[in-house]
């Protein structure tokens, strides 16, 4: 497959949600939480808490949506700035409680509109990142579809991040790169790989550490090994101090791009 | 006489089909259009103004070294990581020659400038972005120079000043400069716990990925008058929800008013304040 096929795989409405790994990882267990408590509720952001096994986690995705009604709804799943807050809120109230926190990203990115600028959506981004580094409890991001810049850093500060064979996570949509580049967006393709988008490149460059196989909805096995091995990191993890855990967090960002002084 | 072949008398200043006749000569350097308003300024005057337009107050871009040099106490500052220097890390089409265009345009190795000085008596980290450099995009070694600006200052427990101006992190390095974003969040956060102070200064223009990490974590943060300060560009927003933008629109007073910049400071008044503000924070001796 080449990088655009991967984007374009990335970005199909057949692949599963959020909702739909919530679902299957936490079933019956999960309890969603809503607003941030200072604006609204974004529902292109999906969160609450819930029983991975034994283990209680906090849980929270960027939702596109899985037909037409719920992806206009979920504004496709482009965040606004509250969507991010509301991230963040869950997050804190995880780390008050010890929990360690799943993100799973999929978006095209943070909603560019009136509104989201008026509100702040750099100053939301921003805070994510900060605090995210210092969160005292284990962060795991899972990448199941689009990556998109800002929009999905903004949920992926963790100590780990694992993507799917077929997401992709870029600074820039090809699209928009081809176009502010070579003032033509019809060569999308050439952007894409020259981007190095995939996972296979990502895991390449140091910025990922696992490349998971992709469950189709129905495959039960596939979903529990992949809550053994989420719960297995979180294991570890809450095993670490959160001093020295997020001590950790910021050398595995700290060494990308690291110059020798 | 036949009307219509009358003929002028040619006037020897206005032999217009002479090509070698001398006008007064105006060096191109001696004058400066404001874009603002219009008004033709002598390059002098702008200077001696700090850069700022004596007619109606339009604040010209400054370069980085200007910049430091307008801020910094007389021979003050200090140079970090002078020698960083971008490679095509991910081995991007046209990366490398587009590098070499801007070193030789800005006179300068990246788009950041970091070091140490003196601001009315204190001692500071200061770090200024360049526009002159690809826009004061967000590289692997730029987000490494203000990481490193903000460890110094966390190490050495200094206040730091940034100047922010970028049009986003850098496509040409693909997903290492979006890492950048949080490396240099990670570092604002350790330097803000341990008690110090980060002041950034926005200016023209402050947008993308830099306006979604160090831009917006400053304890306080202040704007240049007019200086456009966005998330999304104007342009992709009105590519996304096809309609026109009002005038206004992410200038710094319009950010003001909905509550994400502290202060629009005229350029002419930015010392004098950054100094109070530092001195309220109790750097440098305090005034009884």
């Amino acid at each position: 497959m080449s990088a655009f096929e991967k984007v374009a795989a990335a970005r199909s409405t057949k692949k599963l949600t959020s909702v739909d790994y919530i679902n299957a990882l936490f079933g019956e267990s999960f309890v969603e939480l809503h607003g941030d408590r200072n604006y609204s509720d974004d529902k292109a952001v999906v969160g609450g808490v819930g029983m991975l096994n034994d283990m209680p986690v906090t849980v929270i995705g960027l939702e596109k949506g899985r037909n037409t009604f719920e992806r206009m709804e979920r504004n496709f799943g482009a965040a606004h700035p509250e969507g991010y807050r509301k991230a963040l809120r869950l997050m804190k109230q995880a780390e008050k409680f010890h929990r360690p926190i799943l993100t799973f990203v999929d978006t095209s990115g943070a909603f560019c509109g009136i509104g989201a600028e008026e509100r702040g959506q750099g100053h939301a981004i921003a805070t994510n990142l900060m605090e995210m580094m210092a969160l005292k409890t284990p962060i795991l991001a899972v990448f199941i579809g689009e990556g998109g810049s800002g929009g999905a850093i903004a949920l992926a500060v963790a100590d780990e991040v694992w993507m799917m064979e077929n997401a992709v996570y870029s600074v820039i949509s090809p699209e928009g790169c081809a176009s502010i580049l070579w003032k033509d967006s019809s060569k999308a393709a050439e952007a894409a790989e020259c981007l190095k988008l995939t996972a296979k490149d990502l895991f390449e460059l140091g910025v990922i550490e696992r490349i998971l196989r992709e469950p189709s909805n129905d495959d039960r096995k596939m979903f529990e090994s992949l809550k053994l091995l989420i719960c297995r990191t979180f294991e570890k993890n809450l095993s670490i101090p959160g001093d020295e855990l997020a001590k950790m967090r910021y050398n595995r960002f700290r060494k990308i791009g690291k110059q020798d002084a | 006489m036949d009307l219509f072949t009358f003929m002028k008398p040619k006037n020897e200043l206005e032999s217009s089909d002479e090509k070698d006749v001398k006008k007064p000569f105006v060096p191109d350097e001696m004058w400066e259009k404001c874009p603002e308003c219009g008004t033709l300024l002598l390059t002098t005057d702008i200077e001696e103004n700090m850069r700022v337009c004596s007619k109606c107050n339009h604040h010209f871009r400054l370069n980085a070294r200007d910049r430091i040099n307008m801020t910094a106490d007389k021979d003050t500052f200090v140079e970090m990581d002078a020698d960083f220097e971008s490679t095509n890390i991910i081995g991007f089409p046209d990366y490398d020659e587009k590098l070499e265009k801007n070193k030789k345009k800005s006179g300068e190795k990246e788009s950041v400038i970091c070091g140490t000085c003196k601001l009315g008596g204190i001692d500071i980290v200061i770090v200024s972005m360049n526009s002159e450099f690809m826009m004061g995009s967000m590289g692997t070694v730029t987000g490494d120079k203000i990481t490193r600006a903000f460890e110094y200052a966390t190490e050495h427990k200094l206040p730091i000043v940034v100047f922010t101006v970028s049009g986003g992190a850098r496509m040409q390095e693909g997903i290492l400069s979006l890492m950048q974003m949080a490396k240099t969040s990670g570092a604002v956060k350790m330097h803000s716990d341990a008690g110090l102070l980060y002041i950034t200064v926005l200016t023209d223009p402050t947008s993308g990925g830099v306006t979604a990490s160090f831009a917006m974590e400053g304890d306080i943060i202040l704007a240049e008058p007019k200086a456009l300060i966005a998330f999304a560009g104007p342009r992709v927003i009105e590519q996304t929800i096809r309609q026109k933008l009002p005038k206004d629109f992410q200038t710094a007073e319009f950010v003001l008013q909905k509550g994400f910049v502290d202060k629009v400071v005229d350029r002419r008044y930015l010392k004098e304040t950054l100094t109070h503000l530092l001195k309220i924070h109790n750097y440098g001796e305090v005034e009884k």
